[in-house]
């Protein structure tokens, strides 16, 4: 990740606010994976009932969230850099983002608020599924919104055209992002597992 | 055809509900005309372009109050408990669950959109197509997230931030088809939102009130 | 028609259930008594379908449609009146001939003069007649009773008493209570749970 902000071209028009770019992307694209890799999960908690499904589904949704989160901040660096503001409501990603940043936040009070057992598993995972048919539906409902909460010019942002070596770097980044979230996923779901299993062990003792 | 017999029973189960308690639906009134009234004090200059957008504001909060409400019955006597034991399809629950809200909104809004014609001016054919279709939509969803908030502690919180986010789109959907020269687009994706999330929905709720 | 194996049911980690072994055989009649919090209620919600064990096996040989299942709630809509809560279930449960048989259940439960009040009027053992009257209502294969004499005078036991005559062999009972001297019937198995 560092060699891919430190070893980046600077890009002709936008120069080294471009950097930041090659951790807001990878860093999105994770968050998104994860969401999609904790629907997964919660899918197969609700066709075969087994209940390790429901840690797995809820430990990639709180590295989604530290994604998402991170994401945000990033993006709101790169509006910064960029137009000088630290957010841009034309930024679509950004807005989507936020969207599922609430959204999710809103999966841990769920959580939290419910006992634990199978109804709160079950529960957990028909909203980790509603987050990913939000996605696309908040997609395009930022999109369609931008015909009329911003009237006059939309900023675009022209994603930089990746040849070579900026290509390169982008995907050294995406890779080190994904394997920083494997890592915190593969790392949570253990320390979960371990603390289940001492809730365990320590009811079978007393 | 049981299927259908069965929302029906459930359905009007509801409906029987709301005309002796008259608990929610009067007060839904009370609170869009109040919101609308809100509102005029709430906009400086230009009003009715702004006020078409705050109508949809209006109707989403509206929405959550009906929703808010929608398992109370259930919740204070345990009944969701005798639902779930009938040997009904569970998803029929979340049907006649969501018409019942469905037609308690869709009764507040006639009041409320006359209130709006009234203090600000009328609406188009386009607007009133997308509040049925976002009624639709609100409750679709909003039924099987307020089944979801209704075991929940603190669940009168719950509900609303669960609510919010996803509701969002049904907003866009809406304020779009009611300021925009081209409703149709928004239109289309109202239509689709509730294809998405009543499918969703349909095959969710029995996953969120049973173990 | 029952048949649990090392069944158990934490809550969270608090265990209700601990590996309990049980068989009733179709028509037989099963008497669980205990203190309160021993169990009982949560071994019934587990046989009505209404919990998933945490661990151990379950087997109901019976639908979900031919369950009666008299909980510590009367489950009964208070606005509502005592016909259209029945009217409601005899719906769902598809019964035939809706109206000959909730007539008769209100009669034998002598509910019948109050049978057009708003439920919320009721006394409670009112309550727990017509609560009896749901549970019965569909005819069910498997009778599941949490507490049956709760809030039940003289009169209302003797008629629960003659339901549970009339249901011994014909359908499955198995009847939940902390007191079971009230009961008059006697049960082909009993279940102590600590």
């Amino acid at each position: 990740m560092a060699l891919g902000l430190l070893w980046a071209p600077e890009d002709a028009d936008q120069g080294p606010s471009q950097r930041i770019f090659y951790l807001h992307v990878p860093v999105a694209l994770t968050a998104y994976a994860l969401f999609g890799w904790g629907a997964w999960k919660a899918l197969r908690l609700l066709w075969t009932g087994r209940e390790p499904y429901d840690l797995e589904s809820y430990t990639a949704v709180h590295v989604g969230v530290i994604f998402g989160l991170l994401t945000l901040v990033t993006g709101s660096i790169w509006a910064r850099a960029s137009w000088g503001t630290w957010w841009e409501w034309s930024d679509r990603q950004l807005v989507l983002f936020l969207i599922l940043f609430l959204f999710y936040s809103a999966y841990f009070m769920l959580r939290y608020s419910l006992d634990p057992g199978p109804a709160r598993a079950r529960i957990s995972a028909v909203y980790a599924l509603m987050g990913v048919v939000l996605v696309p539906v908040s997609f395009l409902a930022v999109r369609l919104a931008e015909n009329f909460v911003h009237p006059g010019p939309i900023v675009t942002r022209t994603d930089p055209q990746l040849p070579g070596e900026m290509l390169l770097a982008f995907v050294v980044c995406l890779a080190g992002a994904a394997a920083l979230a494997a890592t915190l996923y593969l790392n949570e779901l253990a320390g979960k597992r371990l603390d289940a299993r001492l809730r365990e062990l320590r009811e079978a003792l007393g | 055809m049981s299927y259908v017999g069965d929302v029906a029973a459930l359905a009007r189960k509801d409906l029987l509900l709301e005309l002796r308690g008259r608990e929610t639906v009067p007060a839904m009134v009370v609170f869009a005309v109040g919101a609308l009234v809100v509102f005029r004090f709430a906009l400086p200059g230009e009003q009715s372009e702004a006020a078409k957008g705050l109508l949809w504001v209006a109707i989403l909060f509206t929405a959550l109050l009906a929703l808010t409400r929608a398992f109370a019955a259930e919740r204070d006597q345990g009944l969701l408990d005798a639902l779930v034991l009938a040997p009904c399809d569970r998803s029929a629950i979340w049907l006649a669950k969501a018409v019942a809200t469905i037609a308690f909104l869709v009764l507040v809004e006639v009041f409320a959109l006359a209130a709006f014609w009234l203090f600000f001016g009328g609406l188009g054919v386009a607007a009133l197509a997308a509040v049925a279709l976002a009624d639709v939509g609100l409750c679709a969803a909003g039924v099987l997230l307020a089944a979801m908030a209704v075991g929940g502690r603190a669940r009168e919180l719950l509900l609303p931030v669960l609510f919010l986010p996803v509701a969002l789109p049904v907003l866009v959907g809406g304020v779009g088809a009611t300021v925009t020269d081209d409703p149709a687009r928004y239109l289309g994706f109202l239509a689709l939102y509730d294809a998405v999330f009543a499918i969703l929905a349909w095959a969710g709720f029995e996953y969120v009130v049973t173990e | 028609m029952i048949r649990a194996r090392a069944l158990s049911k934490r809550f969270g980690t608090r265990v209700a259930l601990a590996g309990l072994d049980l068989d009733v055989p179709r028509g037989g009649f099963l008497l669980v008594t205990g203190r309160n919090g021993s169990g009982k209620t949560t071994l019934l919600r587990l046989l009505a379908g209404l919990a998933a064990p945490t661990g151990g096996a379950l087997e109901v040989a019976t639908e979900r449609a031919r369950v009666g299942f008299l909980a510590h709630e009367p489950l009964l809509y208070r606005q509502l009146t005592a016909v259209e809560n029945l009217d409601l279930y005899a719906r769902l449960y598809r019964v035939a001939e809706r109206r000959e048989r909730i007539g008769m259940l209100l009669e034998r439960f002598d509910l019948w003069d109050a049978r057009h009040d708003p439920v919320g009027t009721f006394s409670r053992g009112m309550l727990q007649r017509l609560a009896l009257c749901r549970t019965l209502l569909h005819e069910p294969e498997l009778l599941l009773l949490d507490e049956p004499f709760n809030a039940l005078d003289v009169e209302g036991a003797t008629l629960l008493d003659r339901e549970l005559e009339a249901a011994r062999g014909e359908r499955t009972l198995v009847v939940a209570t902390h007191d079971p001297d009230r009961l008059a019937v006697p049960a082909t198995a009993r279940l102590r749970l600590a």
